[in-house]
């Protein structure tokens, strides 16, 4: 009969208490794992958003982080916005001329490239157009280049699919400039789908209806991101709603866009009109980036951050730290835990006194005494350990379909998260730590003093 | 088998000097003999079997048993020794609570060479005539079964000396009379020398040889202030 087994009918023996006090570690253990696959989820799905493609975010000076929140996670109070202007400067002389034959506005603009268009060259530039909401989701007025050129994914690889319909586009007969796509969330929370209109409010969930209704025409599949609660609008009907159009200065030159006198589209904004309330830009050569932003930041007129800088900044100074101390607090609640590993046995000893004196009256050595009362914390160890372990991941598990949803992050039953797997032996050094106390009462046992005779 | 040569124990008292309890010059057991010890209370029968057993260490003296000086042995060698070569009984049986009977009488050979034969302690306990409640606790047990149990944990180790600290003072006469044959017979067929304590001379009178602690031991119980 080894010792080990000596221990366990010990902890059978005394079931309500062993039951307690496993459960307690139980408990503290399962909360550390929440914790910590809480962290890994959290940072898994920041990285991941901010993870969208572009390397760089153009918006109006101010906070890099307010720009980042507004334009990547769709989060924050809505910011100033820049002239269409700004926006042009990403492109090459012959297409800011199309942007202003098609709009209307200063000729001068295309005849020369845009100051940044060199550093873009092969990459690309999305301008989004943010304020409005549809109940508690964020309207984005943008154009069909996001859909066609933003990919998404672990490795940034995978295009944008969609669950029902198709993408937006820039005109179409039927809808003319008013389609829109919703984002997987927002479709299932509000129940609308391809063929439904959705009518946008003004400056806050709560604001003022335009009026103006766009007719979804599709719904996208799931990204994890938060594009999956957003409402993607046409820029150009996002434009022409009441109230969007910039009011023309006094002294702007502005040629009227060439129009075909038969040409049934409505007429769009002029460029003076526009705004912009961000540019999402990716660089054909991501070694022009750190040149590029500089070259923005010193304009004076807008500012360039990088989005994965700016999450890394937010996660290193406030959520990371948040994270750690409830890390640190869940550990503590461990090592409470295993305290009461070391007060339930030590508690018990006096009971034990006799039974110690007896297997030492019948050979066992002080050694031997000692390492059941150890083993006795290690059995507590490793069933409320694992115990604790597998409950917080069927709990994980069991919130695994919102939490994808939430975040886009997939957790498996059996998903560990990082320094996971140092959990169960710092547990059993915590337990067996606890359990050197009543151990060593156990070795000190006096064989003729405890023994009746 | 057992020789006692000029043994002293003393105890430290707790306001400082030394009480010495035994003073046994001359004791000697042979193999396979049975012995009783008769003395009264506080006489120094428990503590003289703590001493053969190795669980106190002598002040001065020679204990050897089976040829080996169990005064020059350490504790360990003490321990390794009495799991080898010791059987004992207890007065309040001492079955640990935790265990079924079988499992008491395994543990009386786990600590010496580690075999536990199962075989031999389903025999032990059918000898006892306990086979049918091999898996019952201590607590259901009666108080006479529980010290059958107990013996058949002494005799599971195979002892070459059997220590008996009053077996039968706290069991119904009808069930003392079954646990001393139990003894007795069990020690006579294993050929274990045995040494019971009592303080029964009924209990005693059972044996071909018994011994008085006053005899042996030369610090009167009275005088042990």
């Amino acid at each position: 009969m080894n010792l080990l087994f000596i221990a366990w009918r010990n902890f059978r023996y005394r079931a309500l208490s062993s039951f307690l006090t496993t459960l307690s570690l139980m408990l503290g253990v399962g909360l550390v794992v929440l914790v910590m696959a809480i962290y890994g989820i959290v940072s898994e799905a920041f990285v991941r958003n901010a993870a969208v493609g572009y390397n760089l975010v153009v918006g109006p000076r101010g906070s890099a982080l307010q720009l980042t929140l507004n334009s990547v996670y769709y989060l924050s109070q809505p910011i100033e916005n820049l002239p269409y202007t700004e926006f042009m400067e990403f492109f090459p002389a012959e297409e800011r001329a199309r942007m202003v034959r098609e709009y209307g506005g200063d000729p001068a603009l295309g005849e020369r490239d845009g100051v940044y268009a060199g550093f873009v060259a092969g990459g690309y530039a999305i301008p989004l157009a943010l304020g409005d909401y549809f109940g508690e989701f964020r309207v984005v007025g943008t154009t069909p280049d996001f859909f066609e050129k933003l990919r998404h994914g672990p490795e940034v690889d995978q295009p944008f699919t969609f669950q029902d319909g198709r993408a937006l586009k820039t005109f179409t007969p039927e809808n003319q400039y008013f389609e829109c796509v919703l984002g997987s969330r927002v479709a299932a929370q509000t129940g609308l789908g391809v063929g439904d209109t959705m009518n946008p409010t003004h400056g806050d969930p709560e604001g003022k209806g335009h009026g103006q209704g766009f007719q979804i025409v599709g719904v996208m599949s799931p990204t994890g991101t938060p594009n999956d609660r957003a409402v993607f609008v046409n820029l150009e009907g996002f434009y022409l709603l009441e109230g969007h159009a910039k009011p023309i200065e006094d002294d702007a030159i502005i040629v009227p866009p060439e129009r075909d006198p038969d040409d049934p589209r409505p007429p769009l904004l002029m460029i003076p009109e526009r705004e912009v309330t961000s540019i999402l830009v990716r660089n054909g050569n991501v070694m022009f980036a750190p040149g590029m932003q500089n070259r923005i930041n010193e304009s004076g007129r807008a500012q360039a951050a990088a989005p994965i800088g700016e999450i890394n900044k937010l996660m290193s100074m406030i959520v990371g730290p948040l994270l750690s101390a409830l890390l640190v607090i869940t550990l503590i609640t461990c090592v409470v835990a295993a305290f009461g590993v070391l007060v339930a046995i030590y508690n018990s000893m006096n009971d034990r006194r006799r039974d110690i004196a007896v297997m030492r009256a019948l050979g066992a050595r002080r050694g031997s005494v000692t390492w059941v009362i150890l083993f006795e914390s290690l059995i507590i160890a490793i069933i409320g350990g694992a115990a604790g372990w597998l409950l917080a991941h069927i709990a994980i598990y069991g919130a695994g379909t919102f939490i994808e949803q939430q975040t886009g992050v997939q957790v498996g039953l059996f998903s560990v998260s990082q320094f996971e797997w140092l959990l169960l032996p710092f547990v059993i050094l915590l337990s067996l730590l606890a359990g050197i106390v009543p151990a060593m009462a156990a070795y000190r046992t006096d064989v003729g003093s405890n023994l009746s005779a | 088998m057992l020789t006692i040569a000029n043994l002293i124990k003393k105890f430290q008292q707790p306001g400082g000097g030394e009480l010495t309890v035994l003073d046994v010059p001359r004791f000697e057991i042979a193999n396979g003999e049975q012995v009783a010890l008769i003395g009264e209370s506080g006489g120094g029968k428990t503590t003289l079997l703590h001493l053969i057993a190795g669980m106190l260490a002598a002040t001065s003296g020679s204990i050897r048993i089976d040829n080996i000086e169990l005064t020059r042995l350490s504790e360990q060698g003490r321990d390794r020794f009495r799991a080898a070569t010791i059987g004992y009984v207890f007065q309040t049986f001492n079955l640990l609570p935790a265990f079924s009977a079988l499992e008491n009488v395994k543990l009386g050979m786990s600590f010496g060479n580690g075999r536990v034969d199962h075989a031999r302690a389903m025999d032990l306990l059918d000898r006892v005539g306990l086979a049918d409640r091999a898996n019952y606790r201590p607590k259901q047990l009666s108080v006479g079964q529980q010290q059958r149990v107990a013996i058949a944990r002494s005799l599971a180790g195979r002892p070459k000396l059997l220590l008996a600290d009053e077996p039968t003072a706290n069991v119904d006469p009808a069930s003392a009379d079954l646990v001393l044959n139990l003894i007795i017979d069990s020690c006579r067929d294993e050929s274990i020398a045995l040494l019971m304590v009592t303080h029964s001379m009924e209990v005693a009178g059972r044996f071909e040889r018994i011994d008085r602690l006053e005899d042996i031991n030369h610090i009167p119980a009275l005088k042990q202030v």
